[in-house]
């Protein structure tokens, strides 16, 4: 495959309410941002990621294309998914070998509703959608499934929160406090919070990879696959899709430094380390990861701009991004870079 | 544009206002079926599905491709879902095509649908606050302003509109598949019908469909039976507040349409495409597009409409299937527009099929006239 880089990455300072910012609004500055890094202002493709039933409006991503300027008219295409599947579709354009450049984005304001009820509306409308099941009532079906000790739980929440507070960009979160349960056996800190935010990144090719930044985040792998919808006939306690991805993607063709996984609760994380094959030395959402700061539609953008960041700047030489879609992990994506 | 990519397999589902005899999954299940069956191949073929439709508030599921993963066979696979407003169906053949043209796949499903039954499309295309002030017009009442708009540029005459209205309905009556099948459709009908936005009459807007339409892309190492070759794909966008844009020809047409003819060779497209199928939702988009895409000079479209050239005995059919004005499932009927276009240059329109058709034209536009999904196909290889 051409080879192709991660070579700027922007997000907001994410929030854990209304900042009374439009959409437009937050984009604009982070596209701003990764138009400076990278130092182009014009790119051969565009893709973004979002989700209408955010804003409660069809069409919510038109009004994106005023904040990012697309004058003249600009070749470009959206997904009503992570903003990662957006990555994916730029990434596959520029194997192409037409266009050198992509700047992709997601944004999501999650304070405009109520998210978990929301996404009672992913499921199969004639036989899921009835029973009323809400986001947190499925993943707890998924976190019984996986019989994860309490303890081990309230430490993935104890590290996420912590990194996030280091993080400027995550939500400052106390470390974990005595709570009852939201739904067993999930307790409220095990549930990514509410979040409003949004993330950029910049895809270069080959030669202008390299003159633009001194050490690109060079993808040397990215798939993503999806599974059964009906929870009933997966098996819960695994995630086939992220194990398929992860080994299309060749995550274990190597030391994996930094891993930064899209678990929204925390007992996905140890599905995810699970299925993605990750050592015990790989550092894990070292950013904090989605319990520290979850604005959806971004939130898989955002692990792998935060993977793609350690190698640009220094820190690590090979790491992966993932993001995940649909109920209870449905669907996973995995990207693997290395400097 | 890469490797090269052929349609193998086109697959649809007949347009009516209910399909109440099956779920969304049983809508979409029906095209990619019949898509696979027109490519003599089975699920287990595909490696990667691209679903489109426009926005999810028309059936009331969210992200409906987690939901419809089973029903098209994608478990265990890439799956995507494309979103461009109504140049949604376009942009998921063209996200489909990419993954071929990319290298990445071999056999791709591309699927879109709406199931407009299910809810009010009038109420889910009036964008309410903070997008824009809540009209509650639906997109005919968006629209109006910019058709009277041309017909003050171009001076045409009232009557151009119902030409095409006749037209494309004449057209339908030929396509197993049409929505709306008018037996003795004429101007006078159309002109008998309630004004609905001036100059819009009933019988100059497409109609509310349920349906589905399904395609499968191969490389040219997995090409079988008759295929229609990818010549060219192009999309743009342009933002819908820009102060001085212009709405009645929009420049991300006119480059879209400059790219795609660049990668297909094309310098006259009057005369070297043969049939276009082109989406023109309301009648008068059939002159105003016929400018736009280069096929008439500025102010010249209506003429070509009113001298015939545009009717399936004319020199450039365009909409021989009926286009959306006889059947609109709104997230599919670009991707209609893309499919049709491959089965006239495979010879397998039918009835409606264009004699001799070689090159053929794919289009699909959305939002405020500001999203642009194009591609080129052809009989013969690239």
């Amino acid at each position: 495959m051409r080879e192709v880089a991660v070579i700027a990455f922007a997000q907001t300072k994410h929030t854990g309410h209304d900042e009374g910012l439009t959409e437009p609004e937050l984009i604009s500055p982070i596209i701003q941002e990764v138009k400076e890094r990278s130092g182009l202002t014009r790119f051969g493709f565009t893709c973004s990621g979002s989700c209408d039933y955010l804003a409660g409006a069809p069409f919510s991503f038109v009004s994106a294309l005023d904040a990012i300027g697309a004058w003249p008219p600009i070749s470009e295409s959206h997904v009503e998914m992570d903003a990662a599947w957006a990555l994916y579709e730029a990434w596959v354009r520029l194997q192409h070998g037409d266009v050198d450049s992509a700047l992709v984005y997601g944004y999501g304001k999650t304070s405009q509703g109520d998210l978990h009820e929301i996404m009672t509306l992913q499921l199969d409308p004639y036989y899921l959608v009835p029973l009323g099941l809400d986001q947190v009532s499925f993943a707890a079906l998924q976190a019984n499934a996986v019989g994860a000790e309490p303890g081990e739980l309230r430490e993935i929440v104890r590290r996420s929160r912590a990194d996030g507070r280091a993080n400027p960009y995550a939500l400052d979160l106390p470390d974990p406090g005595e709570e009852e349960y939201d739904v067993h056996p999930l307790r409220p800190m095990d549930i990514a919070p509410m979040t409003d935010g949004a993330a950029a990144v910049v895809l270069a090719a080959g030669d202008l990879a390299r003159e633009l930044v001194e050490r690109p985040a060079w993808i040397t792998g990215i798939a993503h696959r999806t599974e059964p919808h009906y929870l009933g006939v997966r098996d819960l306690a695994r995630s086939a899709s992220a194990a398929d991805a992860a080994r299309a993607a060749g995550v274990g063709k190597g030391p994996v430094e930094v891993a930064e996984l899209h678990a929204q609760f925390s007992h996905e994380e140890l599905i995810l380390r699970e299925a993605l094959g990750l050592p015990p030395g790989t550092a894990v959402n070292p950013s904090g990861g989605p319990l520290a700061a979850n604005p959806v539609m971004a939130t898989g953008l955002i692990r792998i701009g935060e993977a793609a960041r350690r190698i640009i700047d220094g820190s690590a030489s090979r790491t992966v991004g993932h993001a995940s879609s649909g109920p209870c992990l449905q669907q996973n994506l995995v990207t693997v870079m290395e400097a | 544009m890469g490797n090269r990519c052929a349609v193998i397999g086109v697959g649809q589902t007949k347009y009516q206002t209910k399909r109440r005899d099956v779920s969304i999954a049983g809508l979409v299940r029906e095209a990619a079926l019949r898509a696979l069956e027109d490519a003599g191949l089975t699920f287990k073929d595909i490696d990667a599905v691209v679903i489109g439709k426009a926005p999810d508030l028309f059936e009331g599921v969210m992200m409906p491709e987690a939901y419809l993963a089973d029903a098209l066979g994608a478990a265990g696979k890439p799956m995507m879902r494309v979103h461009t407003a109504g140049s949604v169906g376009g942009s998921t053949a063209l996200v489909g095509a990419s993954l071929i043209q990319g290298g990445v796949h071999e056999r791709v499903l591309v699927v879109a649908f709406e199931k407009q039954s299910e809810s009010n499309a009038t109420w889910a295309l009036s964008t309410h606050l903070p997008f824009n002030a809540s009209l509650v017009v639906g997109a005919g009442g968006y629209f109006a302003p910019h058709i009277r708009e041309y017909m003050r540029r171009s001076g045409a005459p009232d009557h151009i509109g119902t030409l095409v209205a006749v037209k494309d309905r004449l057209n339908a009556l030929k396509n197993p598949y049409a929505h709306l099948k008018i037996p003795g459709i004429n101007r006078e009908m159309v002109e008998s019908t309630p004004m609905l936005w001036e100059p819009i009459r009933y019988l100059e807007t497409c109609p509310s469909s349920d349906g589905a339409c399904a395609m499968v892309l191969a490389a040219e190492n997995k090409v079988t039976g008759t295929p229609a070759w990818v010549h060219g794909t192009a999309m743009r966008s342009e933002p819908i507040f820009r102060a001085e844009r212009d709405t009645v020809s929009p420049q991300g047409g006119k480059d879209c349409a400059a790219d795609v003819y660049r990668q297909a060779g094309i310098t006259d497209p009057r005369r070297e495409i043969d049939v276009a199928e082109v989406y023109v939702p309301f009648s008068w988009y059939e002159p105003m597009w016929l400018e736009n895409l280069g096929f008439a000079g500025e102010g010249q479209g209506w003429k070509l409409t009113e001298s015939g050239a545009t009717a399936l005995s004319g020199d450039i059919p365009w909409n021989a299937s009926g286009g959306v004005l006889s059947s609109n499932p709104i997230g599919a009927s670009g991707l209609i527009r893309f499919a049709e276009a491959a089965l006239q240059v495979r010879g397998r329109a039918g009835e409606h099929q264009v004699e001799g058709a070689r090159r053929a034209l794919g289009h699909a536009y959305g939002g405020g006239a500001q999203f642009f999904a194009m591609w080129i196909v052809g009989s013969e290889k690239p």
